[in-house]
C-alpha cells in the first residue's frame, strides 16, 4: 500500500474515533453545538481525504453521513437514539471499508456493500428532501450565526503593509527615518500611516539623539517587495522591518501582531496597524460604539467591546480579533502544539530501542574493563558515559510510552453496544486514563481487556430485575482503572455485579474433570479455577462471551507479556480483576546478584531492601523481618547451583502485588542496566526465570521472574502452615 | 536657535521656538521643552518660526506631549510652520497632538 493511502487510513481512523466519541456524547444528552460541529468536521475530513486518495467507496458512504450531520448541525433535525445508532453503525462501516483499503483492496465485496446500503437506508429518514450537503455547506456555515472563514482567507486590505521599528542608533549614524519614509512616496502612495511612540523611554532617560520611533504603514504600490525593501537598505541593520504583500493571509497578520513589540496597544489600533482594517472601518466601528455607550473624547473605550462590534459587522476575521486580543498567547501556543507532534514509523522506534539495548551492553562492558584497569580517569569517563547511556535509554523508552486512555475509550462504545444487546443499563467509569505504558504492551492488552470487560457486563452485572430485588441500584457499574505500582502498571476491571459463585465454579470444575471431587481447595484457589483451560460457567452461551475461549486465553495472553492476572470477588457484591504488567518489555533496571559463579538479575523496581541472612542454622524457609514472617527461597537450592553455602549470605527482599518474599543469594553486586533477551522456546515453560541478559564481561545472567518466585514462596509457606497436600497437583498445572 | 517665553493674556506660558527642530539641537530642545512642560500650567508652543524638523524633532515634541499628560500640565502647539505641519500630517500625528493646525497669516497666498 502506498504511503499516501496508509497515512490517510491512519488519519481517517483517528477521525472515526473522534466521531464516535462525539456521537456517544450526543447520545448521553450533550447538545453542545461544538460537539455536533466536531462530529461533522470529522466526517467532512474523512470524506475530503477519501476524495483526495480516490477511495470512492468511503467517499460516497461518508457523504450520506455528512448530510445527516449537516442537518443536525443546522437544527433541522433532532438527535434521536435511532439516528445515533445508525450513525455509529455508519462509523463501523467506514472502519470496515478502511480495513479493506489497508489490506490492499479498493472495492468492498458484495456483502459489505449491502451492509453499507442497509445503513444508508436507515439514515435516509433523517435526510429529508434536501440537496446534497456539499452544495449547502457555505449556507450552513452562516446559518448557526458563526462566522466561519477559512484561515487561508486573505485580509481585507489591498495595500502592502510595512511595519518598521527604527533602531536607536539610526539618528546618530546620520540617517533620518523621515527621509526613508518620504522616499517611499516615489514608489507609491501611503494609504495610512501610524506613528508609534510607545518605545519612548522615561523622559529623563530619553536620549534626544536616539531614535525610538516605529511606523505602521499601509502602502499602495505596484512595486515589488524587493523594491520596497531597498528603500530601507541603508538602515536595514538598524531596524526591524516587516513587509506584508497586499491581501496577505490572515496568518501572516497574526504573525505580525505576535512579533510587534508594543504591549498595551488598543485592539483597534493593532488591527489598523496590521492593515487588516482600514481607518474608516475602525472609525465607523468606534462611532457605533459611542452610540452604544458614552465614551470619552479621546476615544479610549474598552477594547473588548470594540472587538465584538468589529466581528459582528464582519469587518474583521474572527481569527484576527482573537489573535490581537490574546496577543501572542494564542498563536504561540498553537504553534507549539503543531510543532510538538511528529509521526514516526513504529519500526524506527523499535530499531532505536534495539540499538540502545546494544549500547547499554557495550557500555557495561566498557565500564567493567575500566574498573579492571584501575585507571581513575578512565573509570570517571566511563561512569559519565554510562550515566548518559542511562538517560538515552530512559528517553528512548519514553518515546514508546503511550497513554492507556485511547485503549480505554474504545470500551465506551463496547459498553453501549453490550448494554443495548443485553438490555442492561450499564455505566462505564474510567480512571487513570493518562497512565502510560509501552506501546507494544498496549497493543497486546486490548483483546484480553475486551474479554474481561465483556465478561463483567455479560456475566458480572445482573439483569435489572435481579439487581432491584437485591437492593442494588438498577444501573450497573463497570470500572476500568489504571495506575502505576512499583514498576508495573496495574489495570483493574471492577464490576458491582453478582460476583463469582464459588460453589458453581467448583461443581463445574469437577464436571469438567479439572479437579477431583473431595479435593479441598481454599476459596481463592476455587476462584482461580476460572482461568483453567476449557472452563465456562455460564449456562447460556451468549453472543458476547462464553464461547469457550475463556479466561484461560486471557491469562495466557497476559502471562506472555510477563504479567499476571488475578481476581477478587465477593458474592453478591461484585468482582475485581487485576492485571499487572511490566511497564516495558525491552530494558529494565536490574539488581545484580551472584550465587556461586552464576549471576542473577532481579528487576530493581521490585527490590525493597537487602539484609544479611543472620541465622542460617535451622532449615526453615522463613525469617523474622521486624516482627513479620518473611518466606524466602534459596537460589542455590532452587537452581541447584553446585558448591556449598558461603559463610555470609544475603537476603534480597522483594515485593510483588503486595506480597513480600526473600531471595537468598551469595553476593550482592549492585545495580545493573539490563537488556532483556527472551529465552528460547525450549525454556519457555521454566518457572522462576523471566529472561536472560548479557553482562559486560560477555557472560550470561538470568533474570529472575520475581512474580513466580514470590507466589512459590508464599505457597510453600501456606502449604507448610496448612499441611495440605492437595496443592502440589495444582501447582503442576 | 532661540527660545523665548512670555505669558499670554489667558495666563498660559508661551514658548516660541526660532530655529530648526533637528538632531543638531536635540539636547537643547529637549531641555527647553521639558522644563517648560514641567513648570506646570498651560504651555503654548509657538512653532511658526521653525524652519526644519526631522525625526529627532517630532520625537521630542511627542515626548513633551507625553510629559504634559500629568495632572496640572497641558501642552498646546499654537503655531505650525509649514515644515512642522508637513511632518505632523505626513506621520498622521495630528490626532496625537490634538491641536488645530493653524496656518499662519504670512503663509497665506
Amino acid at each position: 500500500m502506498d504511503e499516501l493511502l496508509s497515512v490517510f487510513c491512519v488519519e481517517a481512523r483517528e477521525q472515526l474515533e473522534a466521531m464516535e466519541a462525539g456521537l456517544m456524547q450526543l447520545e448521553q444528552g450533550d447538545r453542545d453545538p461544538e460537539t455536533i460541529n466536531a462530529v461533522f468536521r470529522a466526517a467532512h475530513t474523512i470524506k475530503g481525504g477519501s476524495g483526495v486518495v480516490e477511495i470512492r467507496s468511503v467517499e460516497t458512504f461518508t457523504h450520506v453521513l455528512e448530510n445527516v450531520l449537516d442537518r443536525l448541525r443546522n437544527g433541522e433535525i433532532e438527535v434521536s437514539g435511532d439516528m445515533i445508532s445508525a450513525l455509529l453503525a455508519g462509523c463501523d462501516h467506514i472502519g470496515a471499508l478502511l480495513t479493506i483499503v489497508q489490506e490492499g483492496g479498493m472495492e468492498p465485496d458484495e456483502e459489505l456493500r449491502q451492509a453499507g446500503d442497509a445503513i444508508s437506508d436507515e439514515l435516509r429518514p433523517f435526510l429529508g428532501g434536501k440537496a446534497p450537503a456539499a452544495a449547502s455547506k457555505e449556507v450552513s456555515a452562516n446559518a448557526d450565526g458563526n462566522v466561519e472563514r477559512d484561515s487561508h482567507d486573505s485580509a481585507t486590505s489591498d495595500c502592502w503593509h510595512i511595519s518598521i521599528r527604527f533602531g536607536e542608533s539610526v539618528l546618530k549614524n546620520g540617517m533620518d527615518p523621515l527621509a526613508f519614509l518620504r522616499y517611499l512616496l516615489n514608489l507609491g502612495e501611503i494609504a495610512h500611516m501610524t506613528t508609534l511612540t510607545d518605545a519612548l523611554p522615561e523622559t529623563d532617560a530619553m536620549d534626544p539623539e536616539c531614535c525610538y520611533m516605529g511606523f505602521e504603514i499601509g502602502f499602495r504600490s505596484h512595486a515589488s517587495k524587493d523594491a520596497i525593501e531597498k528603500v530601507f537598505d541603508f538602515c536595514r541593520d538598524d531596524c526591524d522591518l516587516h513587509i506584508l504583500p497586499p491581501n496577505s493571509k490572515v496568518a501572516d497578520f497574526m504573525h505580525l501582531i505576535e512579533t510587534l513589540p508594543e504591549e498595551s496597544m488598543r485592539l483597534g489600533e493593532i488591527l489598523v496597524k496590521s492593515g487588516a482594517l482600514t481607518q474608516e472601518e475602525l472609525e465607523a466601528s468606534l462611532r457605533q460604539q459611542t452610540d452604544a455607550k458614552k465614551v470619552g473624547a479621546d476615544g479610549t473605550a474598552p477594547t473588548r467591546q470594540l472587538g465584538d462590534i468589529l466581528v459582528q459587522q464582519h469587518n474583521v476575521q474572527p481569527e484576527l480579533v482573537e489573535a490581537a486580543a490574546t496577543k501572542q498567547k494564542v498563536v504561540s501556543e498553537k504553534k507549539a502544539a503543531e510543532a510538538s507532534l511528529i509521526r514516526v514509523h513504529a519500526d524506527k522506534l523499535d530499531q532505536l530501542i534495539d540499538l540502545v539495548g546494544e549500547l547499554v551492553i557495550a557500555g557495561a562492558s566498557a565500564n567493567l574493563l575500566a574498573k579492571k584497569s584501575g585507571e581513575g580517569t578512565l573509570v570517571e569517563a566511563t561512569s559519565v558515559l554510562s550515566r548518559l547511556v542511562e538517560s538515552i535509554r530512559d528517553s528512548a523508552l519514553a518515546l514508546r510510552m503511550v497513554q492507556i486512555g485511547e485503549t480505554f475509550n474504545r470500551f465506551h462504545r463496547v459498553a453501549r453496544d453490550v448494554s443495548k444487546e443485553l438490555g442492561k443499563d450499564i455505566e462505564l467509569v474510567i480512571n487513570g486514563a493518562e497512565t502510560e505504558l509501552d506501546k507494544s504492551v498496549v497493543e497486546k492488552i486490548g483483546d484480553p481487556l475486551m474479554h474481561l470487560v465483556r465478561n463483567a457486563m455479560d456475566h458480572g452485572i445482573e439483569t435489572a430485575a435481579v439487581r432491584a430485588a437485591a437492593g442494588k441500584p438498577v444501573k450497573g457499574r463497570v470500572e476500568l482503572n489504571a495506575f502505576h505500582d512499583s514498576g508495573s502498571i496495574v489495570i483493574e476491571v471492577v464490576d458491582d455485579g453478582g460476583g463469582l459463585n464459588k460453589d458453581r465454579i467448583q461443581a463445574k470444575a469437577i464436571e469438567k474433570g479439572i479437579i477431583q471431587p473431595g479435593e479441598t481447595l481454599t476459596d481463592q484457589e476455587v476462584i482461580n479455577l476460572i482461568f483453567e483451560a476449557g472452563f465456562s460457567t455460564v449456562e447460556k452461551v451468549t453472543n458476547l462471551s462464553g464461547r469457550g475461549v475463556g479466561m484461560d486465553v486471557v491469562r495466557k495472553n497476559i502471562t506472555a507479556l510477563r504479567g499476571s492476572v488475578d481476581v477478587k470477588t465477593v458474592l453478591g457484591e461484585g468482582s475485581r480483576f487485576t492485571i499487572r504488567l511490566p511497564l516495558t518489555l525491552a530494558i529494565i533496571d536490574g539488581f545484580l546478584t551472584g550465587v556461586g559463579k552464576a549471576s542473577y538479575v532481579i528487576p530493581l523496581d521490585m527490590v525493597v531492601e537487602c539484609i544479611e541472612l543472620a541465622n542460617t542454622s535451622a532449615d526453615r524457609d522463613y525469617i523474622n523481618l521486624r516482627g513479620q514472617v518473611l518466606p524466602y527461597v534459596r537460589l542455590r537450592e532452587l537452581f541447584e547451583v553446585p558448591g556449598s553455602n558461603p559463610p555470609r549470605e544475603n537476603v534480597v527482599v522483594v515485593q510483588y502485588a503486595g506480597q513480600k518474599a526473600g531471595i537468598v543469594v551469595d553476593q550482592l553486586l549492585g545495580e545493573f542496566q539490563t537488556v532483556i533477551k527472551p529465552l528460547g522456546t525450549l525454556f519457555r515453560n521454566m518457572r522462576g526465570i523471566g529472561g536472560s541478559t548479557i553482562l559486560g564481561s560477555g557472560e550470561v545472567a538470568l533474570i529472575l521472574d520475581v512474580q513466580a518466585l514470590v507466589s512459590r514462596s508464599a505457597r510453600s509457606e501456606e502449604q507448610a502452615s496448612h499441611g495440605a497436600t492437595g496443592m502440589r497437583r495444582l501447582e503442576a498445572h | 536657535m532661540e527660545f523665548s517665553t512670555q505669558t499670554t493674556t489667558e495666563g498660559a506660558t508661551r514658548l516660541t521656538v526660532d530655529g530648526d527642530l533637528t538632531i543638531y539641537h536635540a539636547a537643547e530642545i529637549k531641555q527647553h521643552l521639558i522644563d517648560g512642560v514641567r513648570a506646570g500650567g498651560v504651555l503654548e508652543l509657538d512653532l511658526s518660526h521653525v524652519g526644519e524638523m526631522d525625526t529627532a524633532g517630532i520625537q521630542l515634541l511627542a515626548l513633551a506631549k507625553r510629559e504634559s499628560q500629568e495632572p496640572g500640565r497641558a501642552l498646546r502647539i499654537v503655531g505650525h510652520s509649514l515644515a512642522v505641519r508637513e511632518v505632523i500630517e505626513f506621520l498622521n500625528m495630528a490626532a496625537f497632538f490634538g491641536d488645530p493646525l493653524v496656518i499662519p497669516a504670512n503663509e497665506r497666498f
